[in-house]
């Protein structure tokens, strides 16, 4: 196994730890997220509430954990159903061509040309915003990239002998997908994964700050930037914390994917 | 070693390449070369040539460090260099041309930008001074059009004529030393022929100091004045060419020089048995299909044969000849546009997704490259029970069982079983490569230059397993390639393939005897022979390219005994010969013996 290097081995830390915070969320947090805890709103930092407190005197370290179970907890079911979807259209596109991979690439290269916020904004107006609708939006937005670029990859290896020795063996498509083709291309799917996930973190919490994401009292980070915009002029840490928290967790995930690119990267040259 | 003698203009002692750790892939490696002079570095791969090459430059690959040793060239001591001396050194002084041309161009830079590239940066002349040297230098290396090429893109210059402008690159800046790396290994013959010639011409011109690094005994042999030997990093023997072929002291050499000519490994074939493959009239091509049912860009036009079962039969021809398309077709990959595929008298469906699985089976194929060929995700035992349990239902006991007979049954230890092929060497993925085909207990097949990859020891040793193969299990094969020489030691019989057209069929022991196909008589004047003086006998060979008439002979721009007005307009026809052969041709056997003898009388 190759070793990490400080930076990623920092961005792992990074990650992890919001994903502990995530699952944790319930027992780790000093107050409930919705109760008003003091009169004393968005006040600074200090020993009883250690990130301040919100524009109603919401304890803001609770507020930010549970707000990572929106956050990280949609981004990564909807990243996985966008990657699944593409993944599979993109691996049967390039196994059997053909109508299908006609007819796949020009439907998905037509909702690239949609501009992804307005889309979302779009359809979270006309059906109302919740949880499931959100999880749909993103992971349909982000299925066309993910489609296109495992497309790419299993057009390549689809050209390679090995592939065209299962095929003359009588293989079927599915096989060859599965056995073949799919264990080939594992570290650069993984790679547009993560990539993917920021993308659809960002998505998210800029609706949320647009007021069209998680809706109060409920809060994703987007939401909490939203709710404490006005401490922004006095230097609140309310309004800070959360914006933390998004550059944290996407710059990290950037890293990790970094390293685990460079590291292919060596490998190959040796 | 002792002090450098003072006519040395180069000159190399105790040379240490070490990799990873520190275990050395080149040591204790030591020579000189004389102004002018021409010394070829000999060995397969692994042997550490392209590494000592490359330590010329003052250069060692990621993962490898130059250790120890001296190289000088002229008064300067390369391994004692700078960076900054370095890059003064490199392309200037000493100059490299790569195995591959087309690799070595930035396809988005006219040829003439590229080639004059290392004076201009070097500073050496200006603009309208270095443009006038790379035409000279385009003219000494018999490029057709010297002072037009330059402002023409790579792709749209022929692979031999992008090999010989490698030359020109290199050689603009009068380099005291120029490192030819493998440069004609991935042309074919005919090609191969004019570049070397065009190489020796300017080395021989210009008075260059170069040094040749090649696997091919017979190659080296026209260019070199001396040879080094090399061997798992070591010298083995380092003698004047003449006297290296003549008398070669050392085993190994001996070794090379037998793996050169393949011995016949072929046996009585049984001429009566019934026909196991047959094909006929196939048409074969890519993009859509025309109204008659023709594709657009067709590759095979009216091939037919018949292997007879536990024979072999060889298709030969350059590249882009179709030959390995004709494998593609009748293992279904590629539906055939016309014609039949028979085996053992029943048709075989133009798909892969309409066959049978037990017609499947029958026919296996196996490709050229065993790198890709293999994959990678997989052990090798996974990649073996696959088809066991496709074509078999075997798993289980039964299948480890047989994993490692069939691994036995290619001579390879079953402890390689569990390694992913990227653990493998060449040769032992070519045979996993077989033990695949053989799992299915199959009667045809199909090899796809199974042994152009490999070196000529481990290529014969590949030939070796498929002769004993084919012995055992009555197997008979389809073997495609590029090497007459590796054709004519296994097969029994031989199709020569010219632009999809077949030009000769024979049986294996009439393809030398005269009258030939005057595309036959080509290749097999073009394959380097193994002494000094080979390269001044043969003659031209020409570009392929196609004819422009539709109607025409598809060899007659390039046929040397074409007939005016009668092989330009009309297509020729099927000609069987009293040797036992057929060929495609206008002029008779009569005529065809007299113009053949008549111009090997030529000097």
């Amino acid at each position: 196994m190759r070793r990490l290097s400080p930076i990623s081995m920092a961005a792992l830390a990074v990650v992890v730890a919001w994903a502990l915070a995530a699952v944790l969320a319930p027992w780790i947090a000093p107050f409930p997220p919705g109760r008003i805890v003091t009169r004393d709103s968005l006040a600074d930092l200090s020993f009883r509430f250690p990130l301040g407190t919100d524009y109603l005197g919401r304890d803001m370290l609770s507020r930010v954990l549970f707000g990572a179970r929106y956050t990280l907890g949609i981004a990564a079911l909807s990243t996985s159903l966008a990657c699944l979807m593409g993944v599979t259209l993109g691996l049967t596109a390039a196994a059997r061509g053909g109508w299908f991979d006609m007819a796949a690439s020009r439907i998905l290269d037509a909702m690239i040309s949609v501009p992804s916020l307005l889309a979302a904004l779009v359809v979270v107006s006309s059906l109302g915003s919740s949880i499931p609708v959100l999880i749909a939006v993103a992971a349909v937005i982000y299925t066309p990239g993910a489609y296109r670029l495992s497309r790419a990859i299993a057009v390549n290896i689809n050209a390679m002998d090995f592939v065209a020795v299962a095929r003359a063996r009588g293989e079927g498509t599915l096989y060859l997908i599965a056995a073949e083709i799919l264990p080939n291309m594992i570290l650069p799917v993984l790679t547009d994964f993560g990539l993917r996930f920021v993308f659809v973190v960002l998505l998210l919490t800029g609706m949320s700050f647009l007021g069209l994401g998680i809706q109060p009292p409920n809060a994703d980070w987007g939401t909490l930037v939203r709710e404490n915009v006005e401490g922004l002029s006095f230097g609140a840490p309310a309004v800070i914390t959360p914006a933390l928290a998004i550059a944290t967790l996407t710059i990290a995930v950037n890293a990790l994917i970094d390293s685990v690119a460079t590291g292919r990267r060596d490998d190959d040259i040796r | 070693m002792s002090a450098p003698s003072p006519n040395a203009h180069v000159s190399v002692s105790g040379l240490r390449v070490t990799v990873g750790g520190g275990a050395a892939i080149v040591d204790d490696v030591g020579f000189e070369i004389a102004r002018g002079e021409v010394l070829a570095l000999i060995g397969e791969s692994g042997s550490g040539k392209t590494t000592i090459a490359l330590a010329m430059l003052g250069y060692a690959r990621a993962g490898c460090r130059i250790a120890g040793g001296r190289v000088q060239v002229g008064d300067t001591d390369v391994l004692g260099l700078s960076a900054a001396g370095l890059a003064d050194l490199r392309g200037r002084r000493v100059a490299y041309i790569p195995q591959s041309a087309a690799a070595a161009f930035n396809p988005a830079q006219r040829l003439m930008t590229q080639v004059t590239e290392s004076a201009r940066i070097h500073g050496l002349l200006d603009r309208a001074a270095a443009e006038r040297k790379a035409v000279g230098l385009f003219r000494a290396l018999a490029l057709p059009d010297p002072e037009g090429v330059g402002e023409r893109f790579p792709h749209q210059v022929s692979g031999g004529q992008l090999q010989r402008i490698t030359a020109a690159m290199a050689l603009i800046t009068d380099p005291d030393l120029v490192i030819l790396d493998e440069p004609t290994t991935a042309l074919d013959v005919t090609t191969q022929i004019e570049v070397l010639r065009a190489f020796r011409t300017v080395v021989r011109e210009l008075h260059t100091t170069a040094i040749y690094v090649s696997h091919d005994l017979a190659v080296v042999a026209q260019m070199a004045d001396r040879i080094i030997v090399l061997k798992g990093g070591r010298m083995q023997e380092e003698a004047p060419t003449q006297r290296l072929l003549d008398a070669p002291a050392h085993p190994y050499t001996r070794e090379l020089l037998a793996a050169f000519a393949p011995s016949p490994r072929r046996m009585e074939a049984p001429v009566a048995a019934p026909a196991l493959l047959e094909v006929n009239g196939l048409v074969a091509g890519y993009g859509p299909q025309a109204r008659d049912g023709a594709p657009m860009v067709p590759v095979l036009h009216d091939v037919g044969f018949a292997i007879p079962a536990g024979s072999v039969l060889g298709v030969i021809g350059e590249s882009g000849c179709g030959k390995s398309t004709l494998a593609r077709v009748i293992a279904g990959l590629l539906p055939a546009a016309r014609g039949t595929v028979k085996l053992r008298g029943e048709n075989l469906p133009a798909r892969v997704a309409d066959r049978s699985r037990d017609q499947l089976r029958r026919v296996q194929i196996v490709f050229q490259s065993a790198d890709t060929a293999l994959n990678p995700a997989r052990t090798v035992r996974h990649i073996l029970a696959r088809p066991l349990k496709f074509y078999h239902g075997l798993d289980g006991d039964a299948a480890r069982r047989r994993v490692d007979a069939l691994l036995d049954m290619v001579r390879l230890p079953a402890t390689l079983a569990d390694r992913p092929p990227g653990a493998l060497s060449g040769g032992q993925k070519q045979r996993v490569n077989f033990a695949r085909a053989l799992a299915a207990e199959p009667e045809l097949i199909l090899c796809d230059e199974v042994t152009s990859a490999l070196d000529a020891v481990v290529g014969a040793a590949v030939l070796d397993l498929l002769a004993e193969l084919k012995r055992e299990l009555g197997l008979s094969y389809l073997f495609i390639s590029h090497d007459l020489s590796t054709v004519r030691a296994i097969c029994d019989q031989v199709l020569i393939l010219y632009f999809g057209h077949r030009m000769e069929y024979a049986q294996s022991g009439a393809m030398l005897q005269r009258p030939m196909h005057p595309y036959s008589d080509l290749l097999i004047a073009s394959v380097p022979e193994l002494r000094t003086g080979w390269l001044d006998s043969v003659g031209p060979t020409r570009e392929a390219t196609p004819s422009r008439h539709r109607t025409a002979c598809v060899f007659f721009p390039r046929c040397p005994v074409s007939i005016a007005g009668l092989c330009d307009t009309t297509p020729p026809p099927p000609r069987p010969l009293s040797k036992g052969a057929e060929i495609l041709c206008h002029r008779d056997e009569a005529s065809l013996l007299a113009v053949q003898d008549a111009m090997k009388e030529m000097p």
